[in-house]
């Protein structure tokens, strides 16, 4: 139930999250995120994520200091209402870069 | 949601303080996801059965359980799983005086979690901050912030572990509307975002009917009703209503053991 | 205003009550900082390093000055006093070995236990006493630090270091006064007589006093920390505790000094 899956999309690496996020395995999303973006842009696929504690936001967090540290982007996509609920809560809603769809995402990346 | 198990069940809980019965029969369960308010004027018991439920105070009978667990007869491991899924903001905040916000709020993540990096911990102690609204002040010491911002770095330092259960007690007390307004919204915040189960301790009205799902009325050591705002509102309890309408009670007066009170010799 | 002949019996059985219970606490508060010591990290409640190290600079580096300065001051005073008495017996050399003893044995330990008593002992029972009133203890407990690790094992590790420590020092310094008043009045070189107080001493005079310095330090950390715990009622009560803390560990290290100077001598 709880997943990642990590695919290639022309420049950008796609991570899907699913399920809880929450810290008994928030430490492999982190690793996944850190380790897509030794060579790629990522996206976060968050459209199936039910519930996500202050770890994950921390692991997506940490993942943007990196994404910015080399010059990559890291976009979070289709972000599902209960994850936004947590983002807004400390405002990091507006430090993201929010996007509906991979479409976007790639638009975005061309652009 | 009525299904599933209570996380804090109390049952005919007994206190005492010196000759003094502080609690009587007191039952209480709150159920995951609920807003619980505890009400009651000073003396009414509520700060001690707070004790209880954190576990700070052993039962002299009756029995409290979190999640399931009896804590007075929790052994130290059980009582450590138990203590990471709940978050106390204490009244006066209670921060480490000897450490700096930051470091009182990343506390608990410290003790708990050591498989966490600095970096992790940095982020998820200083994201809480940011809930609270006090962004950017985690260098300070508690003793260079004001009243509202030791509660409010209290809070941080409370959820900073994401809890199931949260206690608060007396969020209002010593501030300002605004500032206690603001924490009221937060409250409801956290529980829809973060899914906590929250019990706040108070004697403020107005906060209290604006966070509840349920009140519980304590007086003198006795619960007095448990239920949802408008009932507790509605209620013709003369003694809520005495509480609601802020009446000063009427004091019966028995004469013996008034004689008794006023000549007894100490003992 | 009569008194029945039970109230004072009573008063004192209560008190009687309260200094067991009070023993008790000790006890425990000492059983369970050790435990913490030797095995609270296998719990996950390790006694921190930093912690210790903390406290060793509060309670050791921070008295050094003073201990020295005191011991400098009793040392010298030492040597008047033995001098003007042996003086009358005409044994003005038996001053060396006088001095050399008594501070190994009595003073250095003492003056240096009763000065860390109130340096030491009060500001634990300060430091603790100002947490439980603010629920920072509260606050520890349900955080799942146990105060005993977090406060009290650090404390009773410095000082189990420090104090022997301490007491060394003040040994030394003390035989030193003692040498520069005594040394021209026994016209004997300062040098002449700190080498003749070596010969003379034996490890057992200086163990008898660091044997008893790890006693004291026992007692000022347990009496510190219990009264601390033990604050009601706001400021006022800290502030009580404090007193109490000092004077507490002051009776009970003379009363434990004169026990074991009695059965070590006898």
């Amino acid at each position: 139930m709880n997943g990642i899956v990590s695919e290639r999309h022309g420049d950008l690496q796609l991570i899907k999250l699913e399920g809880e996020v929450d810290l008994s395995w928030s430490g492999r999303v982190r690793d996944a995120i850190l380790a897509a973006l030794d060579n790629a842009s990522v996206g976060v696929d968050l459209g199936q994520v039910s519930y996500i504690d202050s770890s994950g936001i921390a692991a997506l967090v940490e993942g943007l200091q990196t994404a910015r540290d080399s010059g990559r982007r890291f976009v979070l996509l289709a972000t599902s209402a209960p994850v936004l609920a947590v983002l807004e809560l400390a405002r990091l809603d507006r430090v993201f870069t929010l996007l509906p769809d991979l479409a976007a995402a790639r638009a975005a990346e061309a652009g | 949601m009525n299904d599933a198990p209570p996380l804090i069940e109390v049952n005919g809980l007994e206190a005492w303080y010196g000759k003094r019965r502080i609690l009587e029969n007191v039952d209480f369960r709150v159920a995951a996801g609920e807003i619980r308010v505890i009400m009651g004027g000073s003396g009414s018991g509520k700060s001690t059965l707070l004790r209880h439920l954190l576990g700070l105070q052993r039962p002299v009978r009756g029995e409290v359980r979190l999640f399931g667990v009896d804590i007075a007869r929790a052994g130290p491991h059980e009582l450590r799983q138990i203590r990471r899924r709940l978050g106390v903001s204490f009244q006066g905040g209670a921060l480490l005086t000897s450490l700096s916000v930051g470091e009182n709020v990343a506390l608990p993540l410290r003790e708990h979690h050591a498989e966490l990096s600095e970096n992790q911990i940095r982020i998820m102690s200083r994201m809480k901050l940011e809930v609270v609204n006090l962004g950017g002040f985690h260098d300070l010491m508690p003793s260079q912030l004001s009243g509202g911002m030791v509660k409010r770095a209290a809070l941080a330092r409370a959820i900073v572990m994401d809890p199931q259960l949260l206690f608060f007690d007396e969020p209002s007390a010593g501030l300002d509307p605004v500032v206690s307004a603001e924490l009221d919204e937060l409250i409801l915040r956290l529980r829809d975002a973060l899914r906590m189960t929250i019990v706040v301790v108070t004697h403020e009205l107005e906060s209290a009917f604006k966070i509840a799902d349920t009140i519980t009325v304590l007086d003198q050591g006795r619960v007095l009703m448990t239920d949802r705002v408008d009932a507790v509102r509605g209620s013709d309890n003369e003694r809520i209503q005495d509480l609601l309408n802020r009446r000063p009670r009427e004091v019966v007066v028995d004469a013996d053991a008034y004689l008794r009170r006023l000549t007894e010799e100490a003992v | 205003m009569s008194v029945s002949p039970g109230q004072p019996l009573a008063a004192l059985g209560r008190a009687a009550v309260q200094s067991v219970a009070g023993f008790g606490y000790c006890g425990m508060l000492l059983a369970e900082s050790l435990w913490y010591t030797a095995w609270g990290w296998r719990r996950g409640q390790p006694v921190r390093i930093a912690a210790v190290v903390a406290e060793m600079r509060r309670i050791g580096a921070d008295a050094l000055p003073i201990v020295c300065l005191l011991s400098l001051t009793i040392g010298i005073m030492l040597g008047i006093q033995f001098i003007a008495a042996l003086k009358e017996f005409g044994a003005q050399s038996q001053v060396i070995v006088a001095v050399a003893k008594s501070v190994t044995r009595e003073f250095g330990a003492l003056i240096t236990a009763i000065l860390v008593a109130g340096r030491s002992g009060s500001a634990l029972a300060a430091r603790i006493g100002s947490m439980t009133v603010s629920q920072e203890v509260d606050a520890l407990a349900v955080i799942g630090i146990e105060p005993v690790r977090y406060l009290v094992a650090p404390a009773l590790i410095a000082m189990l270091v420090m104090l022997p420590v301490l007491t060394v020092f003040a040994d030394a310094v003390a035989i030193l006064g003692a040498a520069l008043y005594s040394a021209p009045a026994l016209n004997v070189t300062t040098q002449a007589y700190l080498l003749q107080t070596l010969t003379l001493l034996s490890p057992g005079d200086l163990w008898q006093g660091i044997g008893k310095s790890f006693v004291f330090a026992v007692l000022i950390t347990l009496i510190g920390c219990s009264t601390g715990f033990s604050v009601t009622g706001g400021a006022e009560g800290v502030g009580r505790a404090t007193t109490r803390a000092v004077v507490l560990s002051i009776c009970y290290i003379i009363v434990a000094d004169m026990i074991f100077s009695f059965f070590l001598n006898r």
